[in-house]
């Protein structure tokens, strides 16, 4: 009956990397043998709350944060040599699908994190990727580095044209899927993009994974914060087919604050 | 067939309830829960106003159960009544309220109330126990047979739904409170809620691992005293009793059934099972029954205590 599932860790941190202005990643010493792309952990900072962080490789345990809140700000602060505590790794992660050869990877803003972890294990599987990342301007641009290193080709959008193609990930990913070179597509960012890149894929009858994010307070499939038509985003995702997701009434449309109240996005 | 059973006057498929404060933070995870094979479900605890609950971590694991401090996290009365309302499946639902105070509580049975038409809800729950919310339950003092008496009399006059008063096992004197409920109108006792306050201490950040700091008990380890606590209620009251803490498996809720349950409350098994726990649970109950050449689930209750 003893499960260790829901085991607290804390690990230092050997690294961390400002990525701009508002992204911090942090590299633990520690490595989450079991963690698969898309999974997330649950970070605890004491006094400051805790939070599901989606793992960016398992070797060493990475994540990188944007300081948009008291949590994510004190999580921004830590240095070298400071601990990190943590429980995990959780969730229904992405899926490559047997006898996959070429994969597209489609991030947005942060959400290019698990992509990196998803094209870094292709790479290992001697799976070719493909890599989108979008932002609204060059400096929300993060993760660029690590991409080329694991992928074919990396493509590059700015809302602002400040770096690559002008406009969202669209702008490059559209003719990608059009194209139909790829086995299967993975989508990670601002719900409404996952939503336009699920319907396209649907469209051209291309398999493909989107990552759902909701407020979560256990994440272990308990408390049901992260209920959406009754389906867990804890433990029956975050990672849902792209069907599954469109079958969903509120991806792309609506999402639950910490008081189980609907709001748009 | 043999888990059929009545509650209130609707004829619920089996005993197997969702606790209140697990999982049902929407109407669509409550359907789920149903399709899960609950017999009835309890929707999360409602307040006044919105609530965002504790700041996490919210839930641990200590080795013998979990230790959780949700604190209440809820719309609100009113957008709560809205999600879980035009109840329309044939499995119970029962709509959870908690407040600081009887004017609290007749304020929610009121709402209750003007909603009950079109809410579709078998029973409505009064939780006077939760073990870590401030204000609230066992913090509050709640539980005590003259606050009982008070707060089963303000909701009864204010709501006609059957009331089902919920009392903690982490206080001494639940008979006499069970008694006083009892008398004071109630229509059911849910027997248990999470046990303690208890706490679990992080030994490399020296520090209470829940935001909170303490939280209630759930789980395995608290089963016998849920048994015993439901034991002696059965013999002090005439109104059916509700069967929670630490029921994991189809034995443990007949066990509770014998100790006096007409139903038994389940919540914590769905992290150490998964959200089907539920239907598993009905499953094994029938195989039980089957092996035991019971007809009837209604002939265990209490079995027990005769």
């Amino acid at each position: 009956m003893v499960l260790q599932m829901n085991e607290m860790l804390s690990k230092r941190v050997k690294k961390v990397v400002k990525e701009n202005y508002r992204v911090t990643t942090i590299e633990v010493e520690h490595a989450l043998e079991d963690a698969v792309p898309g999974q997330f952990i649950m970070v605890w900072i004491p006094g400051a709350g805790e939070k599901p962080m989606s793992i960016g490789n398992r070797y060493p345990l990475t994540i990188s944060v944007a300081d948009v809140g008291p949590f994510s700000g004190a999580l921004s602060k830590l240095k070298s040599g400071d601990m990190l505590s943590f429980r995990g790794p959780y969730g229904k992660p992405f899926i490559i699908p047997k006898g996959s050869k070429r994969i597209l990877v489609i991030g947005g803003g942060y959400g290019v994190v698990p992509m990196y972890f998803l094209a870094r294990t292709a790479k290992e599987e001697g799976i070719e990727t493909v890599a989108v990342i979008g932002g609204r301007s060059i400096k929300d641009i993060i993760y660029e580095k690590q991409l080329f290193a694991v992928c074919r080709e990396v493509f590059i959008t700015t809302d602002d044209g400040s770096r690559g193609k002008k406009g969202n990930v669209m702008a490059e990913a559209s003719s990608l899927i059009e194209g139909k070179g790829f086995d299967c597509v993975y989508c990670c960012g601002p719900e409404r993009m996952m939503h336009a890149i699920a319907t396209l894929c649907k469209e051209h009858g291309i398999a493909c994974q989107v990552s759902v994010e909701r407020y979560m307070k256990c994440g272990v499939g308990v408390c049901g914060s992260c209920s959406v038509d009754g389906r867990l985003c804890c433990i029956d995702g975050p990672v849902f087919s792209a069907e599954d997701a469109l079958a969903l009434s509120e991806f792309g449309k609506k999402h639950r604050d910490a008081s189980g109240i609907l709001k748009d996005y | 067939m043999v888990l059929e059973c009545k509650m209130f006057g609707k004829r619920l498929k089996n005993p197997v309830i969702l606790a209140s404060g697990i999982l049902g933070m929407t109407k669509a995870s409550l359907e789920r829960c149903c399709e899960d094979g609950c017999g009835g479900v309890t929707a999360k605890s409602l307040t006044p106003e919105a609530r965002k609950g504790h700041d996490g971590p919210n839930i641990v694991e200590t080795g013998c159960g979990l230790l959780n401090a949700m604190g209440y996290p809820n719309p609100g009365i009113e957008k709560g009544l809205e999600e879980f309302g035009s109840w329309k499946r044939p499995e119970a639902l029962i709509i959870s309220i908690v407040g600081k105070d009887t004017d609290e509580f007749t304020m929610l049975a009121e709402k209750v109330e003007s909603a009950k038409k079109t809410l579709g809800a078998t029973a409505l729950e009064a939780a006077i126990s939760c073990p870590h919310t401030p204000g609230y339950g066992v913090m509050a003092g709640q539980g005590t047979p003259e606050n009982v008496d008070k707060i089963t009399r303000a909701i009864k006059s204010a709501c006609s739904l059957p009331l089902i008063i919920k009392l903690s096992p982490s206080l001494p004197g639940e008979v006499k409170q069970a008694l006083a409920a009892e008398k004071a109108g109630a229509d059911a006792i849910n027997m248990g809620n999470s046990l303690g306050p208890g706490m679990k201490i992080d030994l490399q950040r020296k520090k209470p691992v829940l935001g909170f700091g303490m939280g209630g008990l759930s789980g395995p380890a608290i089963k016998p005293i849920a048994i015993r606590c439901v034991y002696d209620i059965y013999a002090a009251v005439d109104i059916p009793i509700i069967g929670t803490g630490g029921i994991n498996c189809g034995e443990d809720a007949i066990e509770m059934m014998m100790a006096g349950a007409s139903f038994v409350s389940v919540g914590t098994a769905a992290y150490y099972r998964g959200p089907s726990v539920f239907g598993e649970i009905a499953k094994e109950m029938d195989a039980w029954m089957k092996d035991n050449r019971i007809s009837s689930i209604g002939k265990i209750v209490g079995a027990a205590n005769e």
